[in-house]
């Protein structure tokens, strides 16, 4: 009998996960894809919100606010990237002018510190590359950017370090409700938890409707982006934003925390749950709306496309909370934007409502709250010899592009959540995100993976489920013929 | 920090030819810094034939012909240092690399020869929608898996771009069993050697069609579906005119880009045409010692080519170097321009005065022609014209104009198509 079982292993999940591990309960994740952060989390904007467009008084509001401290604290703490970069909303005509000071003044009602409006000419001294028809802009010097999936990452894996159980591959086909816990179904087995956090991304909806009534109704909105060589990254400093319309806050233009450029995105209003496809209309209406914010972006060094699904909910807020049905199951649903910057807080609010739910247990004295996590091209010249001294893999560079070391694969492969997939491995290590995309590299992360893991080559996935890379091993077959 | 007179940036055919041809002209302390655990670069997944028609008379495999020079090596006091990857080069020839064995290092050069090669353009430079499952390949990372780790990747394949990858892949998959259902190319016209076109795809049936390019690419997990669609002129898919092919594998040959990443770091100004470093006559970029040939420089498609220009380039260094390392002395340089129906040169400037029987240039046309003639202009003047029977966009082109020729031409010297039907 597990206290809480987590169903969900994004960002929400994984922030619940860290802020429960800490304390003396027997907690897992259940996560029906083979790696975590594979929905929402790894498909986003990448962007910590400062805070000034929701409504005051939403739980928008309160977790935004909180969460962008809280990730900047994580951040340094859990060796993820994180760079506070400011961002600028622009204003193009009066109208804007006026949203941008309705921006400023929620702003400051909901504690965001630092805000300003600048000119037009204060707006391109700080972004030379802007459209110069810009009027003026809202300055946020508190918003950051932060690599999503790595911040996940990092949090389940300080949750695994310190005895929370993940099961992956883990699809949930049934809850019951029995009096003082309930059954959960997965594919795999039948686990039996007291409590229940219900952060199922754009499935919440119908993991609440497993247990019981549920209230809301989750319509999945696409977004799709393109993602531009790092010879692009320094065309802006700042996240730049359009004033935000009633479909979101519209489509931004930032540098990464690996120095690319990300151009996105659009809005498209009740997807499919599973449909992540790009599509050319949808591209062609980013690559168009963005011309407004600046002109110079060069789509020739596009090195991908993607896309993601917002969690909208019919609801205007985020839904978090006990179910009607249950002071026992808590939902974390309807988790759109600004959901990544708010996940911390909501993970540490989700603590908080367990507790008042009448899960009370004490902190654990030997919380390991540290990640030891080596990125190669970070480090001085002076430590990387020491390093390679040390553990010769780190003189071995695999992905050319970003140069990521054999020493970084091993460490991601050793990692106490360790991955079995060439993207699982990309996400933890950088490897085939650069703008070969993994043409160079990826038959020998393949072979690294493969035998690290001891899983026969051509057995090892791209990604999800069902991505085999090679059919046929054609090294066992006779070719005398 | 270890000193040499010339490093070579990268043991492909065009690091080989050049490091061998700077030993050969009297050059001692020549390092080979090769980021793979081998020589011979890119041959050594080319395991099909066809490589040295022109140097060897012979028609040899990749490995074979990289061996060549490779066995070429063992005579020489040339050091050679593989699984090592250079990471930052600067103006003044410093080269930072990491190994496992020696950590990270330093490399001081009195000279440097660019031949880091190219890499393959990917799905995202030409923006293909749809979903991300596995399956799509470049065509050279299919190629690596199946010759070099003996590891079939599909059994139902469409490949995107008649380059001479996509059509030596469609073959190779074609003998390992797969089903090869289309080879779709957005140009009006194949890009690949007429040759290829023959044997890999004529020769199997397997269909090409111009003027297409993938739409649609289905299967969130592995690979379920490739639409594809003819283009109008201005490459725009015309709708009514899609294609399905159900298949588990997607090839991607849409161009190669030479990988001027550090040539960039360290400042030498690069072609926008070529993507390669700007070069004169000599093989010498605009910085000064430092040396571009072969694929880096611009792409070739054969790589008898490849080893003719590094040598040039080898041989240049050495001089360089024998002569002190003094600057070059580029005053009254021509530039060489694109004029009608050429897109790019090779070298892009020459010092006419040391060119000794007469001036070398590679360049490729736009479209295809037939019975066309090349006309060389100086300013306005045409100095010297040859013939052609058949030209096209697939097949690098190579002038000589005579050194009596150039004799008093300075500004600029202009390459154009004329007489084209």
């Amino acid at each position: 009998m597990y206290d809480v079982a987590i169903i969900g292993a994004g960002i929400c999940g994984a922030s619940a996960a860290y802020f429960l591990a800490q304390r003396k309960l027997k907690i897992c994740v259940i996560e029906k894809e083979n790696d975590v952060a594979m929905g929402t989390t790894k498909a986003n904007s990448a962007i910590v919100h400062a805070g000034y467009d929701p409504k005051p008084g939403t739980l928008m509001a309160r977790f935004n606010v909180r969460g962008a401290a809280l990730i900047k604290e994580l951040a340094a703490k859990l060796s993820v990237p994180y760079q506070q970069i400011g961002s600028l909303v622009l204003a193009f005509d009066d109208a804007d002018l006026k949203l941008i000071h309705k921006l400023y003044e929620r702003g400051v009602q909901n504690g965001v510190p630092g805000l300003q409006i600048l000119s037009a000419e204060e707006t391109l001294a700080k972004e030379p590359n802007l459209n110069p028809t810009v009027q003026g802009s809202l300055y946020a010097p508190t918003a950051g950017i932060v690599a999503p999936w790595e911040l996940c990452i990092a949090l389940c894996e300080v949750a695994a370090q310190n005895g929370c159980e993940f099961k992956l591959d883990s699809e949930v086909t049934a809850i019951e409700n029995r009096q003082d816990h309930f059954v959960i179904t997965t594919v795999n087995e039948k686990i039996e938890a007291k409590y229940i956090v219900n952060a199922a991304g754009v499935f919440a909806d119908k993991i609440c409707a497993m247990a019981g009534e549920c209230d809301f109704t989750i319509h999945p909105s696409k977004g799709q982006y393109y993602l531009l060589d790092k010879n692009q990254g320094d065309l802006v400093r700042h996240v730049v934003f359009q004033c935000p319309t009633a479909l979101g806050k519209g489509v931004l233009v930032s540098p990464t925390v690996e120095g690319n450029l990300i151009v996105g995105p659009n809005a498209e209003l009740d997807n499919q749950r599973d449909d992540v496809a790009t599509t050319r209309a949808g591209l062609d209406y980013v690559a168009a709306t963005a011309a407004k914010t600046t002109t110079k972006i060069n789509y020739r060094e596009n090195v991908r496309n993607f896309s993601g699904l917002r969690a909208v909910s019919d609801k205007d807020d985020f839904i978090i909370g006990p179910a009607a049905f249950s002071p026992r199951f808590i939902n974390v649903a309807g988790i759109k934007s600004p959901g990544l910057t708010a996940a911390p807080a909501i993970g540490e609010y989700v603590a908080e409502l367990l507790e008042n739910s009448g899960l009370k247990a004490e902190k654990k004295e030997s919380y390991i709250d540290i990640r030891k996590h080596i990125v190669f091209n970070r480090l001085t010249a002076e430590e990387k010899k020491k390093l390679i001294k040390e553990n010769p893999a780190y003189g071995n560079v695999i992905c050319r592009c970003n140069t990521v070391t054999e020493g970084e694969i091993l460490q991601a492969l050793r990692s106490p959540l360790p991955p079995r997939t060439l993207d699982g491995v990309k996400r933890r290590a950088g490897t085939g995100m650069g703008r070969c995309q993994g043409g160079f590299c990826s038959p020998r992360v393949h072979e690294i993976i493969s035998r690290e893991l001891g899983i026969p080559f051509e057995a090892v996935e791209l990604d999800r489920k069902g991505s085999r890379i090679v059919i046929r091993d054609m090294n066992k077959e006779d070719r005398n013929v | 920090m270890f000193e040499y007179d010339l490093a070579v940036i990268g043991g492909g055919p065009a690091g080989l030819a050049a490091a061998l041809s700077a030993y050969e002209n009297g050059i001692q302390k020549i390092v080979i810094l090769e980021r793979d655990v081998e020589l011979g670069g890119i041959l050594n997944q080319c395991i099909h034939n066809g490589f040295g028609l022109h140097r060897f008379g012979e028609e040899l495999t990749g490995p074979e012909y990289a061996q060549r020079f490779i066995d070429r090596l063992k005579d020489t006091a040339i050091t050679v240092m593989l699984g090592t990857m250079v990471l930052e080069l600067t103006s003044d020839k410093t080269i930072t690399c990491v190994n496992k064995t020696e950590g990270l290092f330093t490399i001081s050069a009195k000279a440097v020869i660019l031949a880091m090669g190219c890499r393959e353009r990917n799905r995202g430079p030409i923006g293909m929608p749809g979903d991300r499952g596995s399956g799509i390949f470049s065509a050279g990372c299919a190629q690596r898996y199946i010759n070099i780790d003996g590891y079939m990747v599909g059994s139902r394949v469409v490949i995107l771009g008649s380059g001479d990858i996509g059509l030596i892949m469609a073959r190779r998959m074609t003998l390992e069993g797969a089903k090869v259902l289309a080879v779709a190319e957005i140009m009006p016209h194949s890009n690949g050697l007429n040759r290829n076109i023959v044997q890999c795809l004529n020769d199997f049936g397997i269909p090409l069609y111009l003027s297409h390019t993938v739409t649609e690419v289905v299967g969130r997990s592995r690979l379920e579906k490739v639409v594809i669609s003819q283009v109008d002129s201005n490459f725009k898919p015309i709708p009514g005119t899609e294609k399905e092919f159900e298949c588990d594998t997607l090839l991607l040959s849409v161009g190669l880009i030479p990988e001027n990443e550090l040539s960039r770091k360290a400042g030498v100004p690069i072609d926008p045409r070529t993507n390669g470093a700007v070069v004169y006559d000599d093989m010498q970029t605009e910085t000064d010692g430092i040396f571009a040939c072969g694929n880096v420089l611009h792409v070739h498609d054969l790589v008898d080519f490849v080893s003719a220009e590094s040598e040039k380039a080898g041989r240049n260094a050495a001089e360089y170097i024998k002569n002190g390392c003094k600057p070059t002395d580029k005053t009254g340089a021509v530039v060489i321009q694109n004029g009608n129906g050429v897109s790019y040169t090779v070298p892009q400037k020459a010092v006419l005065s040391r060119v000794e029987k007469g001036l070398e240039i590679f360049f490729r046309v736009r479209q295809k022609s037939e019975k066309s003639v090349i006309e060389v202009k100086n300013n306005d003047r045409v100095i010297a014209a040859f013939k052609r029977d058949f030209l096209a966009p697939g097949e690098m082109e190579k002038i000589t104009i005579p050194k009596k020729l150039l004799e008093g031409c300075e500004g600029t010297i202009t390459v154009s198509v004329g007489g084209a039907k």
